[in-house]
Protein backbone atom coordinates (compact mmCIF):
# COMPACT_ATOMS: atom_id res chain seq x y z
CA UNK A 1 0.00 0.00 0.00
CA UNK A 2 2.87 2.27 0.56
CA UNK A 3 4.35 1.57 -1.98
CA UNK A 4 1.54 2.54 -4.04
CA UNK A 5 0.81 5.74 -2.68
CA UNK A 6 4.96 6.57 -3.35
CA UNK A 7 4.47 5.37 -6.59
CA UNK A 8 1.28 7.66 -7.92
CA UNK A 9 3.42 10.79 -5.98
CA UNK A 10 6.34 9.89 -7.78
CA UNK A 11 4.94 8.96 -10.90
CA UNK A 12 2.46 12.30 -10.42
CA UNK A 13 5.44 14.44 -10.11
CA UNK A 14 7.52 13.18 -12.93
CA UNK A 15 4.43 13.49 -15.39
CA UNK A 16 3.40 16.88 -14.01
CA UNK A 17 7.03 18.42 -13.95
CA UNK A 18 7.73 17.13 -17.68
CA UNK A 19 4.97 18.61 -18.46
CA UNK A 20 6.10 21.89 -17.20
CA UNK A 21 9.47 21.69 -19.37
CA UNK A 22 7.41 22.14 -22.24
CA UNK A 23 4.64 24.40 -21.16
CA UNK A 24 7.17 26.92 -19.21
CA UNK A 25 7.43 29.97 -20.62
CA UNK A 26 10.86 30.31 -19.05
CA UNK A 27 13.54 28.01 -19.78
CA UNK A 28 15.18 28.93 -16.67
CA UNK A 29 12.34 26.81 -15.05
CA UNK A 30 12.12 24.37 -17.71
CA UNK A 31 15.63 23.50 -16.41
CA UNK A 32 14.70 23.35 -13.31
CA UNK A 33 11.27 21.00 -14.17
CA UNK A 34 13.90 19.03 -15.59
CA UNK A 35 15.82 18.39 -12.69
CA UNK A 36 12.54 17.64 -10.95
CA UNK A 37 11.53 15.08 -13.33
CA UNK A 38 14.68 13.42 -13.01
CA UNK A 39 14.17 13.06 -9.43
CA UNK A 40 11.18 11.85 -9.13
CA UNK A 41 12.22 9.45 -12.09
CA UNK A 42 14.82 8.14 -9.50
CA UNK A 43 12.69 7.86 -6.91
CA UNK A 44 10.55 5.40 -9.63
CA UNK A 45 14.23 3.89 -9.75
CA UNK A 46 14.67 2.86 -6.29
CA UNK A 47 11.20 1.94 -5.85
CA UNK A 48 11.72 -0.78 -8.48
CA UNK A 49 15.25 -1.53 -6.81
CA UNK A 50 17.81 -0.46 -9.30
CA UNK A 51 19.44 2.02 -6.30
CA UNK A 52 22.82 2.34 -8.52
CA UNK A 53 20.76 3.93 -11.70
CA UNK A 54 18.55 5.94 -9.15
CA UNK A 55 21.61 7.42 -7.73
CA UNK A 56 23.75 7.75 -11.04
CA UNK A 57 20.63 9.33 -12.73
CA UNK A 58 20.79 12.04 -9.25
CA UNK A 59 24.44 12.21 -10.07
CA UNK A 60 24.98 12.77 -13.96
CA UNK A 61 21.61 14.41 -14.52
CA UNK A 62 20.67 17.21 -11.47
CA UNK A 63 24.36 17.29 -10.97
CA UNK A 64 26.34 17.40 -14.70
CA UNK A 65 23.83 18.42 -17.54
CA UNK A 66 21.05 19.92 -15.86
CA UNK A 67 24.12 22.46 -14.72
CA UNK A 68 25.18 22.16 -18.31
CA UNK A 69 21.75 23.30 -19.36
CA UNK A 70 21.44 25.80 -16.62
CA UNK A 71 24.76 27.73 -18.14
CA UNK A 72 23.91 27.71 -21.66
CA UNK A 73 20.57 29.14 -20.78
CA UNK A 74 22.05 31.89 -18.88
CA UNK A 75 24.83 32.57 -20.88
CA UNK A 76 23.05 32.80 -24.04
CA UNK A 77 21.39 36.55 -24.47
CA UNK A 78 18.16 35.33 -26.16
CA UNK A 79 14.69 36.68 -26.05
CA UNK A 80 13.06 33.79 -24.83
CA UNK A 81 9.88 35.26 -25.27
CA UNK A 82 10.11 35.77 -28.93
CA UNK A 83 10.86 31.70 -29.11
CA UNK A 84 8.12 30.80 -27.55
CA UNK A 85 5.42 32.34 -30.55
CA UNK A 86 4.10 29.39 -32.58
CA UNK A 87 3.01 27.67 -29.22
CA UNK A 88 -0.31 28.00 -30.07
CA UNK A 89 0.22 27.30 -33.90
CA UNK A 90 1.45 24.15 -33.26
CA UNK A 91 -0.44 22.91 -30.34
CA UNK A 92 -3.52 21.18 -32.29
CA UNK A 93 -0.83 18.65 -34.40
CA UNK A 94 1.00 18.22 -31.61
CA UNK A 95 -1.53 17.37 -29.45
CA UNK A 96 -2.87 14.75 -32.36
CA UNK A 97 0.44 13.29 -32.91
CA UNK A 98 1.48 12.80 -28.88
CA UNK A 99 -2.15 11.13 -28.56
CA UNK A 100 -2.10 8.72 -31.01
CA UNK A 101 1.29 8.08 -30.01
CA UNK A 102 0.43 7.20 -26.29
CA UNK A 103 -2.92 5.79 -27.48
CA UNK A 104 -0.63 3.11 -29.62
CA UNK A 105 2.27 2.62 -26.66
CA UNK A 106 -0.56 1.85 -24.11
CA UNK A 107 -2.65 -0.16 -25.98
CA UNK A 108 0.62 -2.38 -27.62
CA UNK A 109 3.12 -2.17 -24.66
CA UNK A 110 1.11 -1.71 -21.10
CA UNK A 111 -2.03 -3.60 -21.98
CA UNK A 112 -0.28 -6.73 -23.30
CA UNK A 113 1.45 -6.94 -19.30
CA UNK A 114 -1.55 -5.95 -17.40
CA UNK A 115 -2.96 -9.48 -17.36
CA UNK A 116 -0.65 -10.70 -15.44
CA UNK A 117 0.23 -8.16 -12.49
CA UNK A 118 3.89 -9.04 -12.00
CA UNK A 119 5.54 -7.34 -9.10
CA UNK A 120 9.48 -6.09 -8.91
CA UNK A 121 11.16 -9.88 -8.69
CA UNK A 122 12.79 -9.91 -5.22
CA UNK A 123 16.43 -9.96 -5.92
CA UNK A 124 19.03 -12.20 -3.94
CA UNK A 125 19.29 -10.71 -0.32
CA UNK A 126 22.46 -11.47 -0.36
CA UNK A 127 23.73 -9.45 -3.43
CA UNK A 128 23.02 -5.88 -3.75
CA UNK A 129 22.26 -4.20 -6.67
CA UNK A 130 25.47 -2.60 -6.84
CA UNK A 131 27.31 -6.31 -6.91
CA UNK A 132 24.92 -7.51 -9.29
CA UNK A 133 25.75 -4.76 -12.12
CA UNK A 134 29.44 -4.82 -10.95
CA UNK A 135 29.64 -8.66 -11.44
CA UNK A 136 28.89 -8.25 -15.20
CA UNK A 137 29.42 -4.65 -16.00
CA UNK A 138 33.43 -5.92 -16.04
CA UNK A 139 33.54 -8.76 -17.36
CA UNK A 140 30.45 -9.61 -19.63
CA UNK A 141 30.28 -6.26 -21.11
CA UNK A 142 33.43 -4.82 -20.38
CA UNK A 143 33.64 -3.89 -24.20
CA UNK A 144 30.63 -2.04 -23.77
CA UNK A 145 32.15 -0.40 -21.19
CA UNK A 146 35.31 0.66 -22.84
CA UNK A 147 32.98 1.93 -25.81
CA UNK A 148 30.63 4.49 -23.52
CA UNK A 149 34.01 5.86 -22.19
CA UNK A 150 35.04 6.34 -25.39
CA UNK A 151 32.09 7.55 -26.10
CA UNK A 152 32.41 10.19 -23.38
CA UNK A 153 36.03 11.21 -24.24
CA UNK A 154 34.85 11.71 -28.07
CA UNK A 155 32.07 13.94 -26.71
CA UNK A 156 34.40 15.99 -23.99
CA UNK A 157 36.78 16.11 -26.66
CA UNK A 158 34.04 17.53 -29.54
CA UNK A 159 32.74 19.87 -27.21
CA UNK A 160 35.77 21.69 -26.32
CA UNK A 161 37.40 21.68 -29.98
CA UNK A 162 33.98 23.20 -30.93
CA UNK A 163 34.03 25.92 -28.22
CA UNK A 164 37.87 26.89 -28.56
CA UNK A 165 38.15 29.76 -30.01
CA UNK A 166 41.38 32.42 -30.82
CA UNK A 167 40.32 35.82 -29.89
CA UNK A 168 42.29 38.76 -30.55
CA UNK A 169 43.82 41.62 -28.73
CA UNK A 170 43.73 39.49 -25.78
CA UNK A 171 47.28 38.91 -23.70
CA UNK A 172 47.50 34.86 -23.73
CA UNK A 173 50.54 32.31 -22.36
CA UNK A 174 52.11 30.92 -25.13
CA UNK A 175 53.60 27.49 -24.37
CA UNK A 176 55.40 26.91 -27.42
CA UNK A 177 57.54 30.39 -26.79
CA UNK A 178 57.95 29.55 -23.06
CA UNK A 179 59.60 26.01 -23.61
CA UNK A 180 61.98 27.12 -26.69
CA UNK A 181 63.31 29.63 -24.51
CA UNK A 182 67.11 29.06 -24.07
CA UNK A 183 69.76 30.38 -21.08
CA UNK A 184 71.58 32.41 -23.31
CA UNK A 185 68.25 34.07 -24.48
CA UNK A 186 66.70 35.17 -20.85
CA UNK A 187 70.03 36.01 -19.01
CA UNK A 188 72.73 38.24 -19.58
CA UNK A 189 75.74 38.49 -17.44
CA UNK A 190 77.20 41.67 -17.00
CA UNK A 191 80.39 43.15 -16.01
CA UNK A 192 79.73 46.27 -13.29
CA UNK A 193 82.74 48.74 -12.76
CA UNK A 194 81.95 49.68 -9.15
CA UNK A 195 80.91 53.13 -8.40
CA UNK A 196 79.64 53.75 -11.95
CA UNK A 197 76.69 51.85 -12.38
CA UNK A 198 74.94 50.33 -15.33
CA UNK A 199 75.09 53.43 -17.41
CA UNK B 1 -3.37 -2.13 -5.10
CA UNK B 2 -0.53 -3.89 -6.65
CA UNK B 3 1.87 -2.09 -8.91
CA UNK B 4 2.93 -3.47 -11.83
CA UNK B 5 5.12 -3.76 -14.64
CA UNK B 6 2.14 -2.09 -17.08
CA UNK B 7 1.82 1.25 -13.92
CA UNK B 8 5.71 1.89 -15.10
CA UNK B 9 5.24 1.00 -18.65
CA UNK B 10 2.20 3.84 -18.66
CA UNK B 11 4.54 6.35 -16.96
CA UNK B 12 7.34 5.97 -19.49
CA UNK B 13 4.80 5.85 -22.33
CA UNK B 14 3.32 9.23 -20.72
CA UNK B 15 6.58 10.65 -20.59
CA UNK B 16 7.77 9.80 -23.96
CA UNK B 17 4.50 11.27 -25.14
CA UNK B 18 5.43 14.65 -23.62
CA UNK B 19 8.64 14.40 -25.11
CA UNK B 20 7.54 14.14 -28.45
CA UNK B 21 4.83 16.88 -28.07
CA UNK B 22 7.33 19.33 -26.66
CA UNK B 23 9.43 18.99 -30.03
CA UNK B 24 6.55 19.46 -31.76
CA UNK B 25 4.95 22.83 -29.93
CA UNK B 26 8.54 24.53 -29.18
CA UNK B 27 9.86 24.44 -32.73
CA UNK B 28 11.39 27.64 -32.12
CA UNK B 29 13.57 27.16 -28.95
CA UNK B 30 16.42 24.59 -29.25
CA UNK B 31 17.37 24.42 -25.81
CA UNK B 32 13.74 22.76 -25.10
CA UNK B 33 13.73 20.35 -27.98
CA UNK B 34 17.05 19.74 -26.45
CA UNK B 35 15.49 18.86 -22.89
CA UNK B 36 12.78 16.67 -24.99
CA UNK B 37 15.17 14.33 -25.83
CA UNK B 38 16.16 14.12 -22.58
CA UNK B 39 13.13 13.32 -21.56
CA UNK B 40 12.44 11.09 -24.42
CA UNK B 41 15.77 8.87 -23.09
CA UNK B 42 14.73 9.18 -19.56
CA UNK B 43 10.88 7.32 -20.93
CA UNK B 44 13.33 5.01 -22.65
CA UNK B 45 15.46 4.01 -19.26
CA UNK B 46 12.44 3.43 -17.34
CA UNK B 47 10.86 0.96 -19.54
CA UNK B 48 14.34 -0.71 -19.73
CA UNK B 49 14.37 -0.77 -15.72
CA UNK B 50 10.96 -1.52 -15.50
CA UNK B 51 10.99 -4.61 -17.40
CA UNK B 52 14.58 -5.56 -15.69
CA UNK B 53 13.31 -5.49 -12.13
CA UNK B 54 10.14 -7.54 -13.56
CA UNK B 55 11.77 -10.35 -15.17
CA UNK B 56 11.50 -13.44 -13.82
CA UNK B 57 14.93 -15.14 -13.95
CA UNK B 58 15.69 -17.58 -16.81
CA UNK B 59 18.52 -19.82 -17.89
CA UNK B 60 20.84 -17.80 -20.74
CA UNK B 61 19.17 -14.49 -19.84
CA UNK B 62 19.98 -12.13 -16.66
CA UNK B 63 17.47 -9.46 -15.78
CA UNK B 64 20.76 -7.15 -14.62
CA UNK B 65 21.29 -6.36 -18.50
CA UNK B 66 18.54 -4.02 -18.88
CA UNK B 67 19.94 -1.87 -16.02
CA UNK B 68 23.59 -2.01 -17.96
CA UNK B 69 21.97 -1.24 -21.43
CA UNK B 70 20.07 1.74 -18.96
CA UNK B 71 23.65 3.04 -18.08
CA UNK B 72 24.66 3.09 -21.58
CA UNK B 73 21.70 5.02 -22.58
CA UNK B 74 22.51 7.16 -19.62
CA UNK B 75 26.24 7.86 -20.60
CA UNK B 76 25.19 8.93 -24.22
CA UNK B 77 22.59 11.02 -23.27
CA UNK B 78 24.85 13.31 -21.28
CA UNK B 79 27.59 12.87 -24.06
CA UNK B 80 24.86 14.33 -26.56
CA UNK B 81 23.70 16.91 -24.06
CA UNK B 82 27.56 18.29 -24.11
CA UNK B 83 28.06 17.92 -28.10
CA UNK B 84 24.28 19.60 -28.56
CA UNK B 85 24.61 22.39 -26.05
CA UNK B 86 28.48 23.23 -27.36
CA UNK B 87 27.28 23.17 -31.14
CA UNK B 88 24.78 25.60 -29.70
CA UNK B 89 26.84 27.75 -27.95
CA UNK B 90 28.95 28.04 -31.35
CA UNK B 91 25.85 28.83 -33.38
CA UNK B 92 24.98 31.35 -31.17
CA UNK B 93 28.25 32.89 -31.38
CA UNK B 94 28.32 33.33 -35.35
CA UNK B 95 24.62 34.16 -35.60
CA UNK B 96 23.59 35.88 -32.63
CA UNK B 97 20.97 33.97 -32.50
CA UNK B 98 19.45 30.23 -31.63
CA UNK B 99 16.05 30.42 -33.80
CA UNK B 100 15.59 26.73 -35.31
CA UNK B 101 14.24 28.27 -38.69
CA UNK B 102 16.80 30.47 -39.39
CA UNK B 103 19.19 27.39 -39.08
CA UNK B 104 18.78 26.51 -42.98
CA UNK B 105 22.84 27.67 -43.84
CA UNK B 106 23.65 24.37 -45.49
CA UNK B 107 19.61 24.19 -47.58
CA UNK B 108 19.42 20.54 -47.05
Amino acid sequence: MLIAIAFYILAFTAIAAAFMVVASRNPVHSVMFLILTFFSAAGLFILMGAEFLALLLVMVYVGAVAVLFLFVVMMLDVDFVELKQGFLTYMPIGAIVAFILLAEMILVGAVYFMGDAKTVVPTDPETSNLEAIGEVLYTQYAGAFEAAGLVLLVALIGAVVLTMRKRSGVRTQNAMDQIARTREDGVELVEIEPGQGLG
Amino acid sequence: MLIGLHHYLIVAAILFTIGVFGIFVNRKNVIIILMCVELILLAVNINFVAFSTHMEPVAGADPIAGQIFALFILTVAAAEAAVGLAILVVYFRNRGNIAVENIDLMKG
